[in-house]
């Protein structure tokens, strides 16, 4: 096994663990994430997918093992602007529109060079729902809206807890398209899932955790 | 104003809680309306007398207004934990605590700025002299933010807990009352005659105070609801 360069190396994390009231929910687990490269964290429903995403986020802390960003160690203020988030609650609010949703995160994260809202809704086929409430929306209509927020993060590190939940069979082209695109520019992501995935870009690396 | 600095997600975040409120303009009007019921009771229970009226209207518009503005309390934080806005928030390149300094600054303006409103209206049904209006307006607008913002400071610290309306209620109440002694005696003391600028200073000192830690206390105890 060739060593990688430690420059490329974006999210490394090592012998890292995790127990909820003295049980383990997963670990000890080792990888490496490298820039330009998508990993795939498989497991069963409980084996801990969700838990190790907010793990990566900072928005819990760990606890065992140690959890590198950059080659630092992760803290929620050193995660912040690296990281974009896209969980089981897709943080859009259900009484605003699309447009205003991604104004929002616009405000708050800056974006991504190149992109606006428009064209990020555009993006994720969005088009002609800008401005029609969230609520009103299909649960694959609201995921690729919560997509749309992805693109215009300008964060290298995607973390998608169960993207392919509620899309059809064009939307899982297009978050498989969105993250081939996002390694080919250099970012890198953490997908989970418990179905069959197939990349664009050959067999992505495999994260299995065990229950 | 370049997107992602800090001015332009105050105002990004400041624009969204207001537009979701007026979005929902019922629930702003609920706090109004029981505030305009409790004070039009007053004269039917205790009978028309003016002169007693007007003894007790400053304190029982001051609590009614505190009152209605705990309807509305537990709510700020709620939709966005239970919509994942705030993990989005948590992970945006921002300070957390002066996004959350934005998020009760679009409280206080929905759910006590329409009380300071209707405070003159509340206060002349009881037959508060026209003269101590200013004082009684002076006092709301230090005592509605203190309160906005220390119960802010307990709705992020139950926000892990389900039904936290109890346990809110309880531990405000020792809160306030420094809070209502100050801006009822303010009130009191213009009614009598006397020099009413200490308790408005203690409040506006209590406000500075509370302006600067609250926001931090409300960062820290929404990262710990959230860090389980």
């Amino acid at each position: 096994m060739t060593t990688p360069d430690p420059a490329n190396v974006l999210l490394e994390a090592r012998r890292l663990s995790f127990f909820r009231q003295d049980e383990p929910v997963f670990g000890p687990l080792d990888f490496r994430l490298l820039a330009g490269q998508v990993a795939l964290i498989e497991g069963d429903n409980g084996s801990g997918k969700t838990t190790l995403m907010r793990l990566l986020t900072g928005l819990l802390h760990v606890e065992e093992g140690e959890l590198l960003l950059h080659g630092a160690p992760l803290t929620p203020q050193g995660a912040a602007g690296e990281i974009a988030f896209l969980g089981h609650q897709l943080g859009l609010k259900s009484d605003l529109t699309p447009r205003e949703n991604l104004r929002v995160t616009e405000g708050l994260y800056g974006r991504r060079r190149g992109l606006d809202p428009a064209t990020a809704l555009g993006a994720v086929g969005l088009l002609g729902y800008e401005d029609e409430p969230v609520r009103r929306l299909s649960a694959g209509q609201k995921k690729r809206a919560a997509l749309a927020r992805l693109l215009l993060i300008p964060a290298a590190l995607w973390l998608l807890d169960e993207p392919y939940a509620n899309l059809d069979r064009e939307g899982i082209a297009l978050v498989n398209r969105l993250l081939d695109r996002h390694a080919r520019e250099g970012g890198a992501a953490l997908v989970t899932s418990h179905g069959a995935v197939s990349f664009a870009g050959g067999e992505p690396q495999r994260i299995r955790l065990h229950a | 104003m370049t997107p992602g600095s800090t001015t332009s997600a105050c105002v990004a975040l400041l624009r969204r809680d207001l537009t979701l409120a007026w979005r929902r303009r019922g629930d702003i009007a609920m706090p109004v309306l029981y505030a305009l019921i409790v004070v039009t009771l007053f004269p039917f229970a205790l009978g028309p007398e003016s002169a007693l009226l007007t003894r007790i209207a400053g304190g029982v518009v001051q609590v009614t207004v505190l009152l209605a503005m705990l309807l509305a309390l537990d709510m700020m934080f709620r939709s966005d934990i239970e919509d994942g806005s705030l993990e989005q928030l948590m992970l945006a390149p921002q300070p957390l605590a002066l996004m959350l300094a934005m998020k009760i600054l679009a409280h206080w303006i929905t759910a006590a700025l329409p009380l300071i409103v209707v405070a003159p209206l509340l206060a002349g049904m009881l037959h508060l002299p026209t003269a101590v209006m200013p004082v009684l307006i002076a006092s709301l607008l230090l005592s509605t933010p203190l309160l906005s913002l220390l119960g802010a400071v307990l709705v992020a610290l139950t926000a892990g807990t389900r039904r936290s309306g109890m346990l809110l209620a309880l531990m405000l109440l020792p809160l306030c009352v420094p809070v209502v002694i100050f801006s009822a005696g303010a009130v009191a003391a213009a009614q009598q005659g006397l020099p009413w600028i200490a308790p408005i200073a203690w409040l506006g000192a209590a406000l500075a105070m509370t302006l600067v830690l609250a926001p931090l206390a409300c960062a820290a105890a929404l990262r710990i609801a959230l860090d389980a």
